[in-house]
């Protein structure tokens, strides 16, 4: 196979496989799995900022938040379709991360760490302040009419977890086709030397601000996702817990990796649940989480920094995108 | 016609120390531009405002007449004035392919490919393009970043202590192949290596404490007394 047509097939081979997972898992597992595959779609477009631009960004919260409320609100009070309702989040997500970023633009490193923060907790804060519109810290269920798409219902199984992959491997294919293309190029550019990028022509701010933005996109369409297909909408998704964890899913799987996005959320699911599991057998565990993803984190700084994949990458599979 | 490169009355000073003190400079088109001066004499800084990468406190600087004083330094590039750099600056983990794909497709060229090779195999670089550049030898970094610079297509190129490093063999390609880019490239260099200079620059520009000490032929420049005394120790 050509250099070329591996990372493709890849790709398409994880995809076929999950549609095989999903049809023949359990009810529990498969449900499991497609909340996976869009908070996979979130951490995908973390990725396209971190882990490709260099942009540690500690506010994506707010834009998944946009995408929730974008689809929820719209679904709840104007009595929006889930198709429209989804295409608003998306933009929702898009809009906010061009808003937040040309303010947050104009610092860099810690201190966007910091901004992206700040935007963030003001954008909990604000849902919090219009709690009778967005149910505050409770939140709202969404209305059974509102989800439904092309005919299809979104609160039965076989829909949403067609609708869950659908969602995910068009994320997966554009970031693919997005890292391997001159603006991706452009995009590692500012990760690795922005300085000598600015001295070839490429102006930082913008291309900066575009990845930030597509970024966005996917945290849009991820929450509007998460909240049509699983029927709620509410505060939490805008908390700093949020924002924390794409970047968790990120570095686990491996930054700069199209499938480490995917790869980290199902591991950390996976070990939670695991977690949850043994719990039951050994009480000592109860409540253990927590320190499962810390030991996680130890583990993966000490033996591979770069995470899983971003590991392979660099024992020899350098073709992985 | 004006020239390619005007300054005028151009200043920066860092605190108390004038680094670039009202410089008056002309360069015209074709040319190869020697600019040589002692350590700290505000070379890379004259440079600086040039490329863009700093702004001047006064004065102004003429891109064939057009005040381009204030554009930002990616703009600059787009209108032709490529910089590169003293201490070699490429992106170390990305492959030799990308790093001058990354000059080639800020032209906007639909031919990235062919002509991203072209610029490689033009410094001699051909067979190196999926190599991290890291894992290059130094001579070969500061090829990469010359042909980064080439793959600009730039009218003007900067070329800041080029030499620096190379071994002598490798200084000899270096001149025949800056000797090749003139007339359609008007470069400006600015070197240590007196023999380099005395080579390939058709003039030279001197500079001390910030200021224009001489400009002339490497003749005029050789016989001066001022500059003799300043710099070349006579």
């Amino acid at each position: 196979m050509g250099e070329s047509v591996k990372p493709f097939a890849l790709h398409l081979a994880l995809i076929l496989a999950l549609a095989v997972a999903l049809a023949v898992l359990p009810p529990y597992p498969a449900t499991m799995l497609a909340r996976i595959l869009v908070l996979a779609v979130f951490a995908m477009g973390y990725n396209l900022a971190y882990g490709y631009t260099g942009l540690l960004s500690l506010g994506h919260a707010l834009f998944l938040a946009a995408g929730v409320f974008a689809a929820g609100l719209s679904a709840q009070f104007w009595g929006l379709s889930a198709g429209p309702a989804l295409l608003l989040g998306v933009l929702a997500g898009g809009g906010m991360a061009a808003a937040v970023g040309l303010l947050a633009l104009r610092t860099a490193g810690v201190s966007f760490m910091i901004v992206t923060l700040m935007f963030a907790q003001a954008g909990y804060l604000t849902i919090l302040y219009f709690g009778p519109i967005t149910g505050g810290d409770e939140g709202f269920t969404l209305p059974a009419a509102s989800r439904v798409i092309l005919g299809f219902d979104m609160s039965t199984d076989t829909p949403r977890f067609v609708a869950a992959l659908f969602l995910f491997a068009i994320g997966l294919l554009v970031s693919l086709a997005l890292v391997r293309s001159p603006f991706g190029r452009s995009m590692v550019a500012m990760r690795e030397n922005e300085e000598r990028s600015r001295m070839l022509g490429i102006n930082p701010f913008t291309v900066k601000l575009a990845a930030l933005v597509i970024s966005g996109l996917y945290a849009g369409a991820a929450g509007a996702a998460y909240a049509l297909l699983f029927g709620y909408a509410g505060a939490n998704f805008a908390t700093i817990q949020y924002s924390i964890l794409p970047m968790l899913y990120v570095l686990l799987g491996g930054a700069g990796t199209t499938i480490g996005p995917f790869l980290g959320a199902l591991l950390m699911f996976v070990l939670i649940e695991g977690t949850s599991r043994l719990a039951r057998l050994w009480p000592v565990l109860e409540g253990m989480d927590y320190f499962v993803i810390g030991a996680a984190l130890v583990v993966l700084v000490l033996f591979a920094p770069r995470g899983i994949l971003g590991t392979l990458r660099e024992r020899g599979l350098k073709w992985l995108p | 016609m004006a020239p390619l490169i005007e300054t005028r009355d151009l200043t920066l000073h860092f605190g108390g120390l004038r680094a670039v003190d009202g410089v008056d400079f002309i360069l015209n088109a074709g040319e190869i531009h020697a600019l040589i001066g002692p350590n700290g004499a505000g070379k890379t800084t004259f440079v600086s405002l040039l490329s863009g990468r700093r702004l001047p406190q006064s004065g102004s600087v003429l891109l064939e007449g057009e005040d381009i004083t204030r554009l930002p330094a990616h703009l600059r590039v787009r209108k032709g004035i490529a910089y590169t750099f003293q201490i070699t600056s490429i992106f170390p983990r990305l492959t030799v392919f990308d790093n001058v794909a990354l000059a080639v497709q800020s032209r906007g060229t639909r031919d990235l490919a062919a002509q991203t090779r072209a610029a490689l195999a033009r410094v001699g670089l051909a067979g190196l393009e999926s190599q991290e550049a890291q894992t290059l030898s130094y001579g070969h970094q500061r090829l990469l970043e010359l042909a980064m610079g080439l793959a600009l297509h730039p009218r003007l190129l900067i070329l800041d202590e080029p030499t620096q490093g190379l071994a002598a063999s490798e200084i000899e390609g270096f001149k025949a192949l800056v000797e090749g880019l003139v007339p359609e490239t008007t470069v400006l260099l600015i070197e240590h290596n007196m023999e380099v200079v005395m080579d390939l620059a058709t003039n030279i520009t001197v500079l001390n404490f910030g200021q224009v000490l001489a400009t002339g032929t490497p003749e005029a420049i050789r016989a001066n007394r001022a500059v003799q005394e300043a710099y070349l120790g006579a």
